[in-house]
C-alpha cells in the first residue's frame, strides 16, 4: 500500500462493503482502553443508541423496507470526520483541539475548560462529555492519532475483515473514492459524503442507498465553518475604530458648550 | 447609617430580606451540591444538549439585561441627555452586579470550574467565546471602576474621586465598545452552526439581533427595577426618566422588529413563521410576548403615563427577550426528538443568582449613595 508517503491522511468508508460486525467498535474500545458497561437494545440493533464519552465509533444498523418487502440493511460506521478546518477547533476558547501532522483533530485534556462550545459547534455532533465525572473531560475519536504518528493505521481500520475502509494519503483517497464512483455506475449514488460537507473532512463516505435516508446530515453546507464566525471577529479592529471616532464626534456634538459650563462651574468653585 | 452630604441613603425595607437570603442560600447549596456529584447527576444537560438553562439564562439573559449600564451611559455621556444622569449609577450598579453573578454563573456551568481562568493565557483568537471572555473581563472591570465613585463618596476620598472623573469620558467610550462587541458576539455564538439554528433564528446577522434586543431588555430592566425599588423604599416614582425610557424601549423594539421581519423576508423565510412547527411556535411566542405586545402597550397613552403600564410592559419585554435567548440556545442544539427541561438544582441555582443580584443590589444602594434626591446635584 502506496500509504505512508503522503503525510495527511484519509480514509474513504465505502458502506456497501460493511458487514455490520461491529468488530472497529471493539477495537475501537480496546485501543483507547474505553470502559464497556451493560447495554441494552432499544428498538434497533444499533448499539450503544449513539456515540458517547465512552464509545468513539460505531455501527448503526438501518433497516429499509423496499418495495418488494425485502428488508435492506446499511450499516453505518460513525465517527469523527476530522474536518479539514474544524469547527471545534476554531470554537475552544482555550485552543485546546489541534490538528496533527496527519490531519488528526486532537484534543489536549490540560487546556479545557468544559464550556462545552465544540460540542455545541461541532457540524456532526462529535465531541461528547464525560457527564459523569466531577472532572470531566470532552471525549471523542482522535483518528488513533498515536498510531498515525507511528505510521501504523487506525485501530478500527485495521481490525476490519472487510476492508470497508481504504486509507491513504488525503489525496489519494478522494482520487480513490472518484474512480469508484466512475468505475460503478449505478452501485453508488453520485455523492462523495465529506468532500465537500464543513469545508472538506479527513474521513468520507460513498454509500449505495441516499445518506439523507441514512442518518447523515445532508443540511451541512459546503464551506469551512469557522470561515463565518471568523468574517465576525475579523471586523472587530475596523468595528471598534468606527465606534470610537463615531462615539467621539457625537459627544464632541452633543456636548458642544459644556466646557463653558464646566469653567464656571469650576471658578464658582475655586471662588467659594 | 451614616448621613451622606451628598446622596441619600435609603432605609433598608426589611419585607422579602429574609426571602432573599433563603433563595440565595438554597441555590449556594444546589451549586455546592453540583460540584460534588457533577454535571450528569445534578442537571439534565446530556450529550444531545450540552448547553441548558444556566447558558440560555445565566449567562445569555444574564449579559443582555445588564445593556442597561451601557445604554444609560451612553445617553448620558455621549447623547448629553442629562436627564437620565439620576439613573446612571443604578443602571451601572445593575450591570455590575449583573456581570458578577454572570461570571458566577458561568463558573457553576463549565466542567472544570477550578480552570476558568484559562482563557485569561490560553487564548484562541479564532475563538468567539474566547473573544466574549476578555471582553466580559475588561467590561466587568470598567464598570467596576465606572462604580468606584459611589464607594469614594461614601468614604469621602475626594483626592482619588476627582482623580477618577477624569476617566470618565474613556470609560464610557470603552464600556460602550466592550458592550457592542460582546453582546453581539453571543448571537455570534450560534453562526458557525447555519445548519443547526432553525432558518427563523439563523442569519449573518444573529449578532446584531442580540445586540439590539438587549439595548430594549436592558432598559426595561432599567425601567422595571427603577419603578420597583422606588416602591420598595418609598422613594417619588421619577416619572419623566421612567417615560423617557419607556419611549427608548419602544423605539428599540420598532427597530428590532423591523429588522427581524425585514431580514427573515430578505432571506425568503417568513414562510418559516408557520412551516417549523414546534420552532415556529416558539418563534412566534418569543416576539409576541417580548415584542409586539410592548409595542402595543407602549404605544396606548393610558399605558405610557401611568406607572403600573409602564411596568407592564417592561416586564412582557423581559421575559419575551429570555424568551429569545432560551429559543435561540435550544433550538440551535434540538433534533426532532430532544427533549430537555431543567432539573430542580439547575432552577434552585438560577433562582438563587437572581435572588442574589437583587439582594446586592438592596444591599449596595441601602448603603452606597446610588439614588440622588430628585432635583439635587451631586
Amino acid at each position: 500500500m502506496a500509504t505512508n508517503n503522503g503525510k495527511k491522511k484519509g480514509v474513504l468508508v465505502d458502506l456497501t462493503r460493511c458487514i455490520g460486525c461491529r468488530g472497529c467498535q471493539v477495537a475501537c474500545k480496546s485501543w483507547n482502553e474505553r470502559k464497556t458497561g451493560k447495554t441494552a437494545l432499544e428498538g434497533n440493533f444499533t448499539n450503544p443508541k449513539q456515540l458517547n464519552s465512552d464509545t468513539f465509533t460505531r455501527i448503526g444498523f438501518i433497516e429499509q423496507d423496499k418495495a418488494d418487502q425485502q428488508p435492506v440493511w446499511s450499516f453505518i460506521k460513525s465517527q469523527c470526520m476530522h474536518c479539514e478546518d474544524p469547527a471545534c477547533l476554531s470554537a475552544c476558547p482555550v485552543g485546546a483541539f489541534s490538528k496533527t501532522e496527519q490531519g488528526a483533530v486532537v484534543y489536549n485534556f490540560g487546556r479545557c475548560i468544559g464550556c462545552r462550545y465544540c460540542m455545541v459547534a461541532c457540524p456532526f455532533n462529535i465531541p461528547k462529555y464525560e457527564w459523569e465525572s466531577t472532572s470531566p473531560w470532552i471525549r471523542k475519536c482522535t483518528f488513533c492519532a498515536d498510531r498515525l504518528a507511528d505510521g501504523k493505521v487506525p485501530a478500527c481500520i485495521k481490525v476490519c475483515p472487510t476492508t470497508v475502509m481504504f486509507f491513504g494519503p488525503l489525496d489519494e483517497v478522494k482520487k480513490e473514492a472518484e474512480k469508484r464512483l466512475k468505475e460503478n455506475p449505478g452501485k453508488y449514488v453520485n455523492h462523495i459524503y465529506g468532500k465537500e460537507e464543513a469545508g472538506g473532512t479527513s474521513w468520507m463516505y460513498l454509500s449505495a442507498v441516499p445518506f439523507s435516508e441514512i442518518g447523515f446530515d445532508t443540511r451541512i453546507p459546503g464551506k469551512k465553518l469557522p470561515d463565518i464566525t471568523w468574517g465576525m471577529l475579523s471586523e472587530i479592529p475596523v468595528k471598534v475604530g468606527a465606534l470610537v471616532v463615531g462615539l467621539g464626534l457625537i459627544a464632541a456634538f452633543r456636548n458642544r458648550g459644556a466646557d463653558a459650563d464646566k469653567s464656571s462651574e469650576s471658578k464658582q468653585e475655586k471662588e467659594k | 447609617m451614616a448621613a451622606n452630604s451628598t446622596a441619600t441613603s435609603l432605609p433598608a425595607p426589611a419585607a422579602g430580606f429574609k426571602a432573599l437570603i433563603a433563595l440565595v442560600a438554597v441555590g449556594a447549596a444546589a451549586a455546592l451540591y453540583r460540584f460534588a456529584v457533577g454535571l450528569g447527576a445534578s442537571t439534565n444537560l446530556s450529550d444531545n444538549v450540552p448547553w441548558g438553562l444556566w447558558v440560555a439564562v445565566d449567562v445569555l439573559s444574564g449579559v443582555a439585561l445588564a445593556a442597561g449600564g451601557f445604554s444609560i451611559t451612553a445617553a448620558v455621556y455621549i447623547f448629553n441627555m442629562k436627564k437620565y444622569k439620576p439613573i446612571a449609577r443604578p443602571a451601572i450598579l445593575t450591570a455590575w452586579i449583573g456581570y458578577t453573578v454572570v461570571v458566577m454563573g458561568l463558573v457553576i456551568d463549565i466542567g472544570k470550574p477550578l480552570a476558568f481562568w484559562h482563557p485569561l493565557v490560553m487564548w484562541n483568537y479564532r475563538s468567539v467565546m474566547f473573544e466574549v471572555v476578555v471582553c466580559i473581563t475588561l467590561y466587568s472591570s470598567v464598570l467596576a471602576l465606572e462604580f468606584a465613585p459611589a464607594f469614594l463618596e461614601r468614604f469621602k476620598l475626594t483626592g482619588l474621586l476627582k482623580i477618577l472623573k477624569l476617566f470618565t469620558f474613556p470609560l464610557v467610550i470603552a464600556g460602550i465598545v466592550l458592550s457592542f462587541l460582546h453582546q453581539s458576539s453571543l448571537g455570534g455564538f450560534f453562526l458557525i452552526m447555519p445548519h443547526k439554528v432553525p432558518g427563523l433564528w439563523w442569519t449573518t446577522n444573529l449578532p446584531y439581533m442580540f445586540y439590539i434586543s438587549a439595548i430594549a431588555l436592558g432598559l426595561a430592566m432599567v425601567s422595571f427595577e427603577s419603578i420597583v425599588s422606588a416602591r420598595a423604599f418609598k422613594r417619588e416614582q421619577e416619572l419623566d426618566v421612567i417615560k423617557g425610557l419607556g419611549r427608548g424601549v419602544l423605539i428599540t423594539l420598532c427597530i428590532y422588529l423591523a429588522f427581524k421581519f425585514g431580514d427573515l423576508a430578505y432571506r425568503g423565510a417568513l414562510p418559516l413563521l408557520f412551516t417549523s412547527g414546534k420552532a415556529s411556535l416558539f418563534f412566534n411566542l418569543e416576539l409576541l410576548i417580548g415584542v409586539i405586545v410592548p409595542i402595543a402597550l407602549y404605544a396606548m397613552k393610558s399605558v405610557r403615563e401611568s406607572v403600573n403600564g409602564l411596568l407592564t410592559a417592561a416586564s412582557f419585554v423581559i421575559v419575551g427577550i429570555i424568551l429569545n435567548r432560551f429559543n435561540v440556545n435550544f433550538f440551535a442544539q434540538a433534533g426532532p426528538d430532544t427533549h430537555y427541561f431543567p432539573s430542580l438544582m439547575e432552577i434552585l441555582v438560577t433562582i438563587g443568582l437572581v435572588a442574589l443580584m437583587i439582594l446586592l443590589y438592596r444591599l449596595a444602594v441601602t448603603y452606597l449613595p446610588v439614588f440622588h434626591e430628585p432635583g439635587k446635584q451631586h
